[in-house]
């Protein structure tokens, strides 16, 4: 024991040099040092809060007929299958009739629709156009100062059903639990940004020196590869490279965040696909990740509620959501499938909580959704026939004043390449037109722009 | 069957020196007549007649970069550290193309977060590993000063687990760096053994750890193959026999600069057939090839499956592995005798979906399953069964698709997008009480019966167990008819379907042909299609046994030799 104390203070002796300036301690008032006189920025640095983005999925769409209001604007009707989001209407806005055009490519069922709304256009075939999807474009562009690029998590706890990647051989897994995304985020190597005191971690700096050792070899490695395959070094030495920098992040102390803290260790929550641990494992990860935006961990962030060909199911039944859309009969009385349009229910449900959950987090003069823009979709609109025409999409929150809520905005069948448009402009990114093939855009949503 | 002997004859054709870029050029030619005379030619120096059993001498398909799989990582952590070492973190999950996880480690690569997580594991198996006791199983030397950095120590070290880890004789550029880096941090901490975990660390998280990069040598004289490189050489045979990195005396055979030797390399080879590592290898191909990985995600229906638990995922998981193990590698039997043996191995957690009593308490007891059951072969398997099936029912469709896919080598197109599910029958409608009812307009309609006629009428076969795999006669109180006909012949049951596998010429080409995939980590290329004929051939003259068949893929010309990559970096004149 005495000799890891020895060890212990000889490191940070050695990292005074590192962190000097950087100010072990908070002498000002706790409240005062957030925020400046307008209440829109940090008064520690003068940065405005962080805007952030992210995507919200969930599986098997809906009921046309159902699902999407007659009337365009803010005083649209809320149709049944949109009542679950009465409670959180101001804070979002619906886009109906917006379609991933096919245009002769083939539709690969419950993957066309998703992967072509997040990268722009549709697939032409099963592994090719498969990124980047939009959140990793926007965390190119916003990602690099926080701790984590990128934050992926999937509430039915299945880490491979992640739709982030910046190609397919670079998917972003996904964490399975509400437990291992607080244990990633708020474990080992998190800093309190409030905490006062700030003492860098000694391990820091050998870690990074790890880190060199193999940079510096790169050539040497790099030298016998093909082009493909040198592709793929490069996805590694950037994965490399975020590590380098998020360890030199946790070598100075953060500026205080006036809405983070520290949320509670999640429980276990089995792991399963009955949809009642998938909204209660769903809704404890939505807390942590409130708190790890709040502590401005990351910045960008994708949610899967459950997966495409959605397999959520009740306890005790021999169906899924998926199998359901295509063998559970219209009640003739209703037109719709009722087991399935349950499922549709509980997933709108599941997605009102989640944008309520980052509503509770004040900051500064509003909330965390209001620097917050948050895409929810879905790989097909009727699931029964796989359609990918007019999708169900909603975007929750401002991102910093700068998006409509509350309004609905019809597509009439146009390219879910436009979403994606307005999000990146939205998000500060430098682009002009997105998607390609028939999808390719240069124009972004006017109507939800403000 | 016949193309092998082709093959054969157009070795006969007289040698002409040809450069690699000749062969890049004649493998892009739309001729592939062109493009295989040019190959056969250049390959003549290595054939050495064409008596019975000579695979071709066909030239290799592009090398690979392959990312080390969950089960190979661990394996090499154990190996060199022991397998005391705890590994607690979260692999990027693999994936599978081509049927393979073998072919997607060719594909995918390290995502940040998925680093994150590899950085982690690296600094929590050093801090083990130099954690006393467990150290004194790999360093040898003792430090003058456990307080100070010692660089010849740390050196030694390293040059004892480099090799191992990043599987090749180690470069000067491998140790100088790391050693002066340790010596800082012992300095700076005052531990010896601070210096050694940064050293683990920073092997455990290089590319050339994580990823097998395959090279290829560049000193060939032209007309010759481009051969792998020893380590390359080495790394491929311990990964197809072993499913884990090449030893002490691989490497040893390797720094020798041996394996370029044919009669070392037979030699090498054998060795590593004989030795008991070789199960490891045999459980690694099938557990892939089987999909087995699914089990990590597979959950059923508590209430209609009530039986059901992780222990008899895990177990029925296993139930297999070591039916095929004992089969293969213990008895050294005939492949297509897994799909009629009763013989398999129980735990009493299995017990009950078997219905059988297990005597053993605890662990795995041998048994023969009745004669008048319906299970034979692994198709009665309660693992098949129960993965390829829905969480609360069976699935024809999904089990028909697996054996299909994975067994016989068939492609099955994927569904049209445009399907008429109005033409689909109800699950809750009472009159259709079994699978058979329900799946009848697969069979009516022609949309559907395109595909579903490949992956149905089999799977109705195994409708004799239900989504856990638990044998029953009827559905919905309505008797199963699990009769039907593979590709014309005719089976009963599921033992009977087990004996239409057995039967067919398919079942053993489809494992050749995985097992190629498996141990090139790619498809076949169309160069290299006559040695799969060769080997389909070999497979059979040998009693379909898998200790030959691995032999005469690491012993054929293919597997030593490769056309470089597109865009290949590497210079030749």
């Amino acid at each position: 024991m005495t000799h890891r104390i020895t060890r212990r203070r000889l490191l940070e002796r050695s990292l005074r040099g590192v962190v000097a300036g950087a100010g072990l301690s908070v002498g000002l008032p706790y409240l005062e040092i957030f925020l400046n006189a307008n209440g829109d920025a940090l008064a520690a640095t003068g940065a405005p809060l962080p805007r952030r983005f992210g995507t919200w999925f969930y599986g098997c769409g809906m009921n046309p007929h159902r699902w999407n209001p007659s009337e365009e604007g803010a005083g649209f009707a809320l149709t049944p299958e949109l009542m679950p989001i009465e409670k959180v209407r101001p804070h979002v806005s619906v886009l109906s009739g917006f379609s991933v055009l096919l245009a002769g490519e083939t539709n690969h069922v419950h993957r066309t629709g998703v992967i072509g709304t997040l990268t722009g256009g549709a697939p032409t075939t099963t592994t090719e156009n498969d990124g980047p999807t939009v959140d990793v474009l926007i965390s190119d562009a916003i990602g690099g100062t926080t701790r984590f690029r990128s934050l992926e998590m999937a509430a039915h706890g299945l880490p491979k059903d992640s739709f982030s990647r910046r190609s397919e051989s670079a998917i972003n897994p996904a964490e399975p639990t509400a437990l291992s995304l607080y244990l990633r985020v708020f474990g080992p190597g998190f800093t309190d940004p409030n905490a006062g005191e700030f003492t860098p971690d000694p391990r820091v700096l050998l870690r990074k020196s790890v880190l060199s050792l193999v940079a510096e070899d790169r050539a040497r490695v790099e030298k016998q590869l093909g082009q493909a395959d040198r592709a793929r070094l490069d996805e590694y030495f950037t994965a490399l490279r975020q590590l380098e920098r998020q360890l030199e992040l946790q070598l100075s102390a953060p500026p205080p965040l006036e809405a983070c803290r520290v949320p509670e260790q999640p429980g276990e929550i089995p792991i399963s696909q009955d949809v009642d641990h998938v909204v209660r494992n769903h809704e404890a990860m939505a807390r942590v990740l409130a708190l790890a935006l709040a502590c401005d961990q990351t910045r960008v962030f994708n949610v899967v509620f459950s997966a495409g060909a959605s397999g959520l199911h009740t306890a005790g039944s021999p169906d899924t959501h998926h199998t359901l859309t295509h063998e559970e009969a219209k009640d003739p009385a209703l037109g719709y499938q009722p087991k399935a349009t349950q499922f549709v229910m509980r997933s709108m449900e599941a997605w009102a909580s989640f944008v309520e959950i980052l509503a509770s987090v004040r900051e500064g003069d509003g909330t965390l959704l209001d620097q917050t823009v948050v895409l929810c979709h879905s790989e097909t609109s009727d699931a029964n026939s796989h359609s990918v025409s007019g999708l169900p999409i909603m975007l929750a929150g401002t991102a910093g004043g700068r998006i409509r809520n509350g309004i609905h905005v019809r597509g009439a069948g146009e390219t879910t390449a436009r979403v994606g448009l307005t999000l990146q402009q939205v998000m500060g990114l430098p682009v002009a037109k997105w998607g390609f093939k028939a999808n390719e855009t240069s124009r972004p949503i006017s109507e939800i722009l403000v | 069957m016949r193309g092998a002997n082709r093959a054969c004859a157009e070795r006969s054709v007289p040698s002409r020196g040809r450069s690699g870029a000749d062969l890049r050029e004649a493998r892009s030619s739309p001729s592939l007549v062109v493009a295989a005379f040019g190959v056969f030619a250049i390959f003549a120096p290595l054939l050495t007649g064409c008596g019975a059993g000579d695979a071709p001498g066909v030239a290799g398909g592009p090398v690979a970069m392959r990312r080390l799989t969950e089960s190979q990582y661990r394996a090499a952590i154990a190996d060199v550290f022991g397998p005391e070492i705890e590994i607690a973190g979260r692999f990027e999950p693999d994936g599978r193309r081509d049927g393979l996880i073998a072919v997607s480690s060719a594909f995918v690569t390290v995502t940040p977060s998925g680093f994150e997580q590899y950085e982690g594991m690296a600094r929590e198996v050093a801090r083990q590993a130099v954690s006393e006791p467990l150290r004194d199983r790999w360093i040898s030397c003792q430090p003058s000063d456990p307080a100070a950095k010692d660089d010849g120590c740390s050196e030694a070290l390293l040059r004892r687990i480099g090799p191992r880890l990043l599987r090749r004789p180690l470069e000067a550029a491998d140790i100088a760096p790391r050693v002066a880096a340790a010596g800082r941090a012992a300095t700076e901490l005052s531990d010896f053994h601070a210096g050694v975990e940064l050293i683990v660390s920073s092997l455990l998280v290089a590319p050339d750890f994580l990823f097998r990069i395959e090279a290829l040598e560049d000193d060939a004289p032209p007309g010759e193959p481009l051969r792998l490189t020893g380590a390359s050489l080495a790394s491929r045979l311990s990964y197809l026999i072993w499913n884990a990195g090449p030893d002490d005396a691989l490497l040893a055979r390797v720094a020798a600069d041996e394996l370029s030797d044919p009669e070392a390399l037979a030699q090498e080879v054998d060795r590593m057939l004989a030795s008991p590592r070789f199960e490891a290898g045999v459980r690694a191909l099938f557990d892939d090839l089987f999909q087995f990985d699914a089990f990590d995600e597979l959950g059923k229906d508590p209430i209609r499956y009530p039986m059901y638990s992780a222990k008899v995922a895990a177990d029925a998981r296993e139930q297999t592995l070591r039916t095929v193990v004992d089969h293969l590698v213990e008895q050294d039997g005939d492949y297509r005798a897994l799909f009629t043996t009763r013989r398999t191995f129980m735990t009493r957690t299995l017990g009950p979906v078997y219905a059988l009593p297990v005597r053993t308490e605890t662990g795995w007891e041998a048994v023969e399953l009745p004669a008048s059951g319906p299970r034979a072969g692994l198709l009665g398997h309660a693992s098949f069964n129960m993965l390829n099936a829905h969480p609360g029912r069976s699935s024809p469709t999904l089990r028909g698709l697996f054996l299909r896919e994975s067994l016989l080598c068939q492609s099955v197109p994927p569904a049209p997008a445009d399907v008429d599910f109005g033409l689909f029958n109800a699950d809750d409608d009472p009159k259709l009480r079994t699978a058979r009812d329900r799946l009848e307009v697969h069979a009516t309609h022609a949309t559907c019966r395109n595909c579903h006629k490949l992956t149905d009428p089999i799977g109705l076969g195994l409708e004799q167990f239900d989504g856990l795999g638990r044998a029953r006669t009827a559905e919905n109180g309505a008797p199963i008819d699990p009769s039907g006909d593979l590709d014309g012949r005719v089976f009963e049951d599921a033992a009977s379907l087990g004996e239409a596998l057995a039967e067919s010429p398919l079942v053993p080409a489809c494992l050749v042909e995985n097992a190629y995939r498996y141990a090139v980590g790619r498809v076949a290329t169309l160069d290299e299609r006559p040695l799969l004929r060769h080997l389909e051939r070999r497979f059979e003259a040998e009693g379909h046994r898998i200790a030959p068949l691995m032999r005469a893929i690491a012993l054929s010309p293919a597997f030593q030799t490769a056309t470089p990559a597109s865009g290949e970096g590497q210079e030749r004149s």
